[in-house]
């Protein structure tokens, strides 16, 4: 992946040097201090999420109203809700949904949309300016308003998500995937592929389309980040993630009523998502930082 | 002013034809983007599952009404007459009846525009005032802790979603420290512009780490340039050269961003209207969604994107005003 992506900037000093003699993907990784934390936050964040049904302890919908609204105690270590349900484990089980939901809300925008831009890139014409004018249009409207009006026409829960950031998402993938096909036509090894009589599809999908994959995968990073933010917002709002099911954002608001008297009910959501947008920015940013030429 | 102009007139008239020029070009072109609005918007209404009339009015309504609904919303019509009478109601500023209220949505937008909008203002000064000190901290001490502490801020800023913050800062200074009302809209101008204190600050947040992460960059960009070399030659002072030559060239690409960025700053304040209860497009479109309102939802959705498309051509045209570079493009 590195190679390529290198192959696609103008080419530096230190391209000029045997592939053999740099050093792999790892090793630069390594040593690149974004990368490490952001991959160590996610990674930490992963972890607890996938092991939710063993270090849970609680099911995350079970309610008992003996104990609501409890503080961190043996039984229950982040207290309990207005149901008596246990924090933790909701705050364990609220991250393997909104993490899941987030991740392949993105998956749709990411696949269609680069492969379009590219194409757009590539081919220019009719396809392109006809694209470019959804494109302006659906950037017209605010982010946030045209997932809620989608999310409320298409039908609240997961799969209004879903199909709401498949309408709009993509945008953002062709607008960056076209303009890196942009660059790598303008260099030459595009018009020398097509001199040696490869196919255009060929050309698209094999040299173009990696080059460009590779800028949408760095952009996919702090995308995720504004999803998995907007898919807690719905749920804040009411809109997304329906309860019982667990979800940071319903966690927060359901808080929100007692903040005066038991703050940590909101509070302990909301680090839980700082702590995965932090770490999901510095995993993009450090994947930047490898790409760029040194 | 009376002195006369230096320069020979015919130069100048130039220069202004120039400047009409470049805004006719971007009227037209936002014209289609405002058609496609409104098109997107009509469809809205036909993304519902099954019959929107039956959505609206839920599974005890008589077929009767049902049928009666349809004929209101112009359901029964063909797809291109339906499309056709939205957009001529549209150019007359009529943008439907509300289902709830039964009055015309534009007469419960007129009321929650202004508040919108002087939340939109008052965040976007804050945007300025938290974006500019911290960016230039930011280049002035490259990699050293100040340039660190300030990316730690911008790190958590993006990550934050901001109905969390708005949480904290009402938890802070409303409930703790009795600064500021929880919510609410007060009744006199200074008593608005206090209730925007914290809303407006919250918005801010939202979209101040990548203002700062552009304009920090951009300032390295013009430290290195010759000119500030110079005026560091010259004797200048360091701050005197942040702030008159370095902060200054940075500025124009910060404003052209914060006007790109508008879009998810007006977009912000959706949600940050219900977490302070200000009575705002936001809270109006929430709560139609709450009673199934669809022709407010549809209204509201319209007036912010067309919003967004004037404000986005304002920002070209001050950018064109203050740097000549950007008209001959």
């Amino acid at each position: 992946m590195s190679g390529k992506a290198a192959a696609a900037a103008p080419l530096t000093d230190d391209d000029l040097v045997p592939i053999s003699g740099r050093p792999s993907f790892g090793a630069r990784a390594a040593r690149t201090p974004a990368f490490v934390a952001g991959a160590a936050l996610i990674g930490a964040v992963l972890l607890l999420a996938l092991l939710a049904p063993v270090i849970g302890r609680y099911s995350p919908v079970q309610q008992n109203l003996l104990v609501t609204l409890q503080g961190p105690s043996a039984a229950h270590w982040l207290g309990t809700d207005e149901f008596g349900r246990d924090i933790w484990s909701r705050l364990l089980y609220g991250g393997r949904t909104d993490l899941q939901v987030g991740v392949l809300a993105v998956v749709f925008p990411f696949g269609f949309g680069s492969l379009l831009g590219t194409l757009c890139g590539y081919l220019g014409g009719w396809l392109d300016a006809v694209v470019m004018r959804v494109v302006d249009v659906v950037l017209a409207f605010p982010f946030y308003v045209l997932i809620i009006a989608l999310v409320f026409f298409v039908g609240e829960g997961t799969h209004g998500i879903y199909i709401a950031f498949a309408l709009t998402d993509w945008v953002v993938y062709t607008r960056s995937t076209r303009s890196a096909a942009l660059v790598a036509i303008s260099q030459d090894w595009v018009a020398a592929a097509e001199g040696g009589g490869l196919s255009r599809p060929r050309v698209l999908l094999r040299h173009l389309l990696p080059n460009t994959i590779s800028q949408a995968i760095v952009y996919a990073m702090s995308d995720i980040v504004l999803v998995i933010l907007a898919v807690v917002t719905l749920g804040y709002l009411g809109l997304g993630i329906q309860p019982p099911a667990p979800d940071w954002g319903a966690m927060i608001s359901d808080g929100q009523a007692f903040i005066t008297v038991h703050p940590w009910m909101s509070i302990i959501p909301g680090i839980a998502i700082i702590i995965t947008g932090v770490g999901l920015s510095l995993l993009g940013d450090g994947l930047a930082d490898l790409q760029r030429p040194r | 002013m009376a002195a006369p102009s230096a320069q020979p007139a015919p130069a100048r008239h130039g220069a202004r034809h120039r400047v009409l020029r470049y805004a006719a070009r971007r009227l037209a072109a936002a014209v289609p983007v405002v058609l496609g609005v409104a098109v997107v918007t009509f469809l809205l209404l036909r993304l519902i599952p099954g019959d929107p009339a039956r959505a609206v009015l839920g599974i005890h309504a008589s077929s009767q009404q049902v049928a009666q609904l349809r004929r209101q919303l112009g359901l029964d019509e063909p797809i291109y007459r339906q499309l056709w009478s939205f957009l001529a109601a549209l150019a007359h500023g009529n943008t439907g009846t509300s289902i709830y209220y039964k009055v015309p949505v534009s007469s419960l937008i007129g009321p929650a525009l202004p508040v919108t909008a002087s939340l939109v203002g008052v965040s976007a000064v804050f945007c300025v005032l938290i974006t500019v000190p911290l960016a230039s901290l930011a280049a002035a001490r490259q990699d050293r802790p100040a340039d660190h502490a300030v990316r730690v801020f911008s790190l958590i800023g993006l990550g934050m979603p901001s109905f969390f913050f708005g949480i904290i800062l009402i938890i802070v200074f409303a409930v703790n420290l009795h600064w500021f009302g929880v919510g609410g809209w007060g009744t006199t101008l200074p008593g608005h512009l206090r209730s925007l204190v914290l809303p407006g600050l919250t918005a801010a947040i939202a979209i101040a780490p990548v203002l700062i992460r552009s304009l920090r960059v951009g300032m390295l960009e013009v430290i290195e340039s010759d000119f500030v070399a110079t005026a560091r030659a010259k004797g200048l002072r360091g701050p005197r050269v942040l702030l008159a030559h370095v902060a200054r060239n940075a500025l124009i690409p910060t404003l052209t961003l914060l006007g790109i960025n508008i879009a998810y700053l007006i977009g912000s304040t959706v949600v940050i209207e219900r977490v302070f209860d200000l009575n705002g497009l936001g809270n109006l479109m929430l709560n139609a969604i709450g009673v199934r309102d669809f022709p407010v939802v549809q209204g509201v959705t319209i007036v912010y994107a067309i919003a967004v498309v004037l404000i986005n051509l304002l920002t070209d045209l001050v950018a064109a005003q203050l740097d000549p570079r950007v008209r001959l493009r």
